[in-house]
């Protein structure tokens, strides 16, 4: 049976709770979402039944342990369409997952004279590995911009890779103005370039179907904890050809597969990838999180996030004096803004004395900051248990704020 | 003229002043009013230099040493940090220096309003104060 949106708020029990004397409006989700109960039960039952390191124990715990892990690198799988679970690798989140392509694509395939092509909407995560890794191997470095409503231009993309591209890196959607790139177009344009794209779906794994073998990305990288499972999780799908090609990231335990002084041979994949005993409760926690967002038809989902996007864009849209970052034909559930004349900073500490969460500064994108000439936004960004009066309450709190400092 | 209150005496007055008001709301509703009643920093001391670092907003100390009290003007872009700001202006601002130093203002804690806020990195409140003990141990040196 398909579950009613409209229910979701109820199972996250940090919803219910009062901040600052004020009941909890919390609009900070591109930062980390909530966990339902079901995940942190997962969690909880995880510890209190099944603990044990997991793929080398012959014990009964181990055993289950290692069933359910693996049964969460499944879950993940089907939940991205990818065609092998040789192909989910699990790490401690988008960061881990493109600096471990960063590292080992860097050492497999850039030579110096090389060129890295990513984006001017990157956060910091998906720009800074690449940068230190053309360093290191003395290649380029190379930007493709945004125009004014926030989008790539693709004409632009296009004209900047050539025959000493080695790989593309960019986002689904903007963690700072919410753009969603049309990122099926930007692969086919990569790849009709000879050129292999790893794909930032950070912000939008939680908002969105995904299905990797459509979208045809060579590495996707997302978290688990912006899609309502724990901190500490995340997922770096590579496909079976690239991942076989690449060395590993770290060594340890689990990536070996026979050890002497003289020689060292890695295990399969994807356990190459996976040096060292894993997070394995909170890994069940995400795949909890893959059945809770399971329960949802993502039709509803999408249509629900979108309709509440734009009824905050409205709202916002008719307070004097407040603007809001890009224009983008397509945007993800971020509403980028300042009101002139009152730093993000002190709109987000005012807010908060209200009990309404928002993230101000850069957002880890000081590029896209740089380019609009300013020193941060305020942003607020939605998950699927926000609703109407979320927005309501943002809304009154932005004015109750002007009202504050304009006096 | 009058012996200026000892730091700890001026905390005193700030917790009573604040302890009257209800809400975290009215709390920083003062403390704005705080900072906009400070006396202004002369613009053309707004330099890089004077930058204190370590805060998400911008925020201007000039600080001087005479006869070993420590004086300083200060201002910033965020109203917020500029309360802040008013309120070491109001218990610091021409204390002796070995004063200053040794001041521990935990009476940000008893505020209310800094267990939240001086726990951010982001306001630089820690970076402020750090800035003055260190201008404080300076001043002592000479």
């Amino acid at each position: 049976m398909i579950k009613d949106i409209l229910t979701a708020r109820a199972d996250f029990p940090i919803l219910s709770q009062t901040v600052n004397d004020l009941p909890l409006v919390y609009l900070d989700n591109a930062a980390t979402t909530q966990k339902p109960q079901s995940v942190i039960d997962a969690i909880s039952r995880y510890y209190t039944t099944l603990n044990a390191n997991i793929h080398r124990g012959n014990h009964t715990l181990a055993v289950y342990a290692t069933q359910a892990y693996e049964g969460v690198r499944k879950k993940v799988a089907e939940y991205i369409n990818a065609p092998s679970t040789n192909e989910i690798i699990f790490t401690r989140g988008t960061t881990e997952s493109i600096n471990l392509v960063a590292h080992s694509f860097g050492e497999a395939f850039v030579k110096p004279g090389d060129e890295i092509l990513v984006s001017q909407l990157e956060h910091h995560s998906n720009y800074v590995p690449w940068l230190l890794m053309c360093k290191k191997r003395q290649a380029t470095f190379r930007v493709v911009p945004f125009d004014e409503n926030g989008e790539l231009n693709l004409e632009i993309f296009k004209s900047m890779l050539n025959e000493k591209t080695r790989l593309v890196a960019v986002n689904h959607v903007s963690n700072s103005l919410g753009t969603v790139n049309p990122i099926r177009q930007i692969v086919q344009i990569a790849h009709a370039a000879g050129v292999p794209i790893l794909v930032d779906a950070a912000q939008s794994i939680q908002h969105m179907p995904h299905n990797v073998q459509e979208i045809d990305a060579d590495f996707y990288a997302f978290s688990g904890h912006k899609m309502y499972a724990p901190m500490g999780t995340g997922v770096l799908f590579g496909k079976e050809t690239w991942l076989e090609k690449l060395p590993p990231y770290q060594a340890g335990g689990e990536m070996i597969d026979h050890v002497s002084p003289e020689e060292v041979t890695f295990n399969i994949l994807p356990y190459k990838f996976e040096a060292g005993t894993p997070n394995v409760a909170d890994v069940i926690g995400l795949g909890a999180a893959i059945d809770y967002i399971n329960q949802f038809d993502f039709a509803d989902l999408q249509a629900y996030e979108e309709e509440l996007l734009n009824y905050g864009l409205s709202l916002l849209k008719d307070i004097e004096g407040l603007n809001i970052y890009g224009n983008p034909t397509h945007r993800s559930a971020i509403i980028p803004f300042n009101v002139d004349g009152i730093q993000h900073y002190d709109m987000g500490v005012l807010l908060d004395a209200r009990g309404i969460a928002v993230r101000t500064g850069q957002h880890c994108t000081q590029p896209i900051m740089d380019a609009l000439h300013i020193s941060g936004t305020v942003r607020a960004s939605l998950a699927l248990y926000n609703t109407h009066e979320d927005l309501d309450a943002l809304a009154q709190g932005i004015r109750r704020v002007i009202r504050m400092i304009r006096r | 003229m009058t012996e200026k209150a000892t730091i700890k005496e001026i905390e005193q007055e700030l917790i009573d002043d604040f302890n009257l008001l209800d809400n975290w709301e009215e709390k920083y509703e003062y403390l704005i009013e705080l900072g906009q009643d400070m006396p202004r920093m002369d613009p053309t001391l707004k330099t890089d230099d004077r930058l204190v670092q370590g805060c998400q907003s911008s925020v201007w100390f000039d600080i001087h040493c005479q006869e070993g009290r420590l004086l300083f003007s200060a201002d910033s872009d965020s109203v917020v940090v500029k309360g802040m700001v008013a309120v070491l202006n109001q218990t610091l601002n021409g204390q002796p220096a070995e004063d200053v130093l040794q001041a521990n203002l935990d009476f940000f804690e008893t505020l209310g309003l800094w267990r939240h806020i001086s726990s951010q990195r982001s306001n630089g409140l820690t970076a402020m104060v750090g800035h003055l003990k260190q201008a404080a141990a300076e001043c002592l040196d000479k």
